[in-house]
């Protein structure tokens, strides 16, 4: 569905991205693992267009047409919406006007007000803060206004950076359950995240970026199994003695 | 006596308010002082004087036309001219415009010269009647309740329609409002056209007061560049009521203070503003949490 070939990205004359590629099957949930810093969102507003004259090198398929380099309007109309990091929501228009923004370019109004309702029956609080300035909700409030307006547009893929970041985990476990609710439904799914546990638990498959590129990929069980995830993605300190060859182990196969 | 003063001054004050609100939609979306927008209007009321005077056609078809024509040329202002700057700074944006305003004002002078002329309008200033003991002109009338009625169609404008509201967005976040699939370039564009359209119909109503020349609305401009000030800027409701309140403080100034003096209350008052509360009287921004 979605295919990235060898891009890389520059902010002005630094490297963001070098030579990543990835492929995103319909129906899949794929995850992008890595730390700060490792190019992650650099990676979507790429894909998105939200670079200009980026990506330096490389393409971007989607649904078998060449998007690299295309509007950011005309990448959403085809069907892929994004909930950026941050959330970046419209913070003084309110809730509603925030999920009507979502469907902007649809023509069916009377499905646009469905929609909001659906929105409104997968977070029911947001019915409540409707005429609210979306920027005085909580951040887990935000987060689910974001999902609600990028989900207005009825899209085909859906981008998600960091949907857990700052959230009580409460919230992180209510967005999780909404992110699974949304693949069932058919959406197919690319999700940045740091928390590694919940990510992998959701994913078919994920990537591990670092530096602007891909040191490891695979499906979550493989990438569960992997000594430098445990350690440095889920946490799982190992026995000190085999830290050394590790780290050696892990040098010489990431660079 | 000092309510005919007030009364006077709610009536220029009114057109103040609608330079003032047509600065204020493209501040918001550019964020760009627009210096232009006096000529803009100006150009317009020409092209209304060209098709009354010159072509002969009546108001009603004149009007609607002029307001097109404000649009197109607002529109194309954008697309043409402050498209063309990639990455601009504020300074270079103010540089963009107010070169825009002399291209316009060299325009102006080429073609008409500047001789005064008389816009030949249904109303003028001389049709004065009284209400209650109060002297007013039928076209100070008009142009209060023209500006009432302009802004209450942009207040439901940008409160109901879907192309409002993604104005508003593209205002707030331009990377957000993308993303949702707002073609933001065409909104920018829409915006000047709209911005345009408002400073025209603040131009029509000063005209008639006043004599058509380029000049004419060096001064209107001014006062409604302050208004907006007054207003902070970025606020609708704020910059009306700053209109308003310079075309009354300005009135009151004239007639009690010194009537030399009278344009440069509105200087005083952005100074003034920006010494107080730099914010505006009216702004009504949120802070954001962290
Ligand atoms: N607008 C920008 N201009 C210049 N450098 C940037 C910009 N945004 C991100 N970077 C740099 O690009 C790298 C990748 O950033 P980012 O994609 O935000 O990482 P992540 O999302 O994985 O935390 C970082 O080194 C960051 O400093
Ligand atoms: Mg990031």
């Amino acid at each position: 569905m979605l295919k990235i070939s060898n891009i890389e990205t520059l902010y002005g004359k630094v490297y963001a991205l070098r030579g990543v590629s990835m492929e995103v099957s319909q129906g899949q949930v794929v995850a992008i693992l890595g730390p700060n810093g490792a190019g992650k969102t650099t990676l979507l507003k790429t894909v998105m267009g939200l670079i200009e004259d980026q990506p330096d090198k490389g393409t971007v398929e989607f649904l078998g047409r060449r998007i690299d380099r295309m509007e950011v309007e005309d990448i959403v109309r085809m069907g892929i919406s994004c909930v950026p990091e941050g959330r970046d929501l419209f913070e003084e228009l309110t809730v509603r006007e925030n999920l009507l923004m979502g469907g902007y370019p649809r023509r069916d109004s009377n499905g646009v007000a469905q929609d909001i309702e659906r929105v409104y029956t997968l977070f029911p609080v947001l019915k409540q803060r409707q005429r609210q300035w979306a920027g005085t909700l909580s951040g887990g409030e935000q987060q689910m206004v974001a999902i609600g307006r990028a989900l207005m547009a009825r899209p085909k893929m859906l981008f998600l950076d960091e949907p857990s970041l700052g959230l009580a985990p409460v919230m992180v476990r209510k967005i999780f359950q909404v992110i699974r609710e949304i693949r069932d439904s058919g959406v197919t799914i690319l999700l940045v995240e740091q928390n590694a546990r919940m990510a992998l638990n959701v994913a078919d498959y994920a990537f591990v970026l670092e530096n602007g590129r891909f040191v490891l990929e695979g499906t979550p069980s493989r990438l569960m199994q992997d000594e430098d995830v445990r350690e440095f993605y889920l946490g799982i300190k190992s026995e000190v003695s085999v830290k050394g060859y590790q780290r050696y182990k892990r040098k010489k196969r990431w660079r | 006596m000092l309510w005919q003063i007030v009364i006077g001054g709610i009536a220029v004050g009114s057109a103040y308010a609608l330079i003032a609100l047509a600065m204020v939609i493209i501040y918001k979306t550019s964020e760009v002082l627009n210096f232009a927008q006096g000529d803009m209007a100006c150009l317009s009321t020409y092209v209304t004087f060209m098709l009354l005077h010159g072509y002969g056609f009546p108001f009603w078809v004149s009007l609607p036309l002029t307001l097109l024509f404000a649009f197109v040329l607002g529109a194309c202002c954008e697309f043409l001219f402050l498209r063309r700057a990639k990455d601009p700074t504020v300074l270079g944006l103010i540089i963009m415009t107010l070169s825009l305003e002399m291209i316009l004002f060299g325009l102006l002078s080429w073609k008409w010269g500047s001789d005064q002329r008389e816009l030949p309008f249904p109303i003028t200033s001389y049709d004065t009647f009284t209400i209650g003991s109060f002297y007013v002109s039928r076209l100070e009338v008009l142009t209060f309740v023209v500006a009432l009625v302009m802004m209450a169609l942009l207040f439901l404008f940008f409160r109901y329609t879907k192309t409002g509201i993604a104005i508003k967005a593209t205002q707030l976040n331009r990377d957000s409002a993308r993303l949702m699939g707002i073609r933001t370039n065409r909104i920018l564009m829409g915006t000047w056209g709209l911005s345009s359209v408002v400073g025209a119909v603040a131009a029509l109503l000063i005209a008639p007061a006043s004599t058509l020349d380029p000049y004419m609305m060096w001064d209107p401009l001014l006062k409604g560049f302050s208004s907006a000030v007054l207003g902070g800027m970025t606020s609708l409701p704020g910059a009306a009521a700053g209109g308003y309140i310079v075309g009354i403080v300005e009135n009151l100034f004239g007639t009690y203070v010194s009537i030399e003096f009278k344009s440069a209350v509105a200087f005083a008052i952005i100074v003034l503003i920006l010494c107080i509360k730099p914010s505006g009287l009216l702004a009504r921004h949120y802070v954001k949490k962290v």
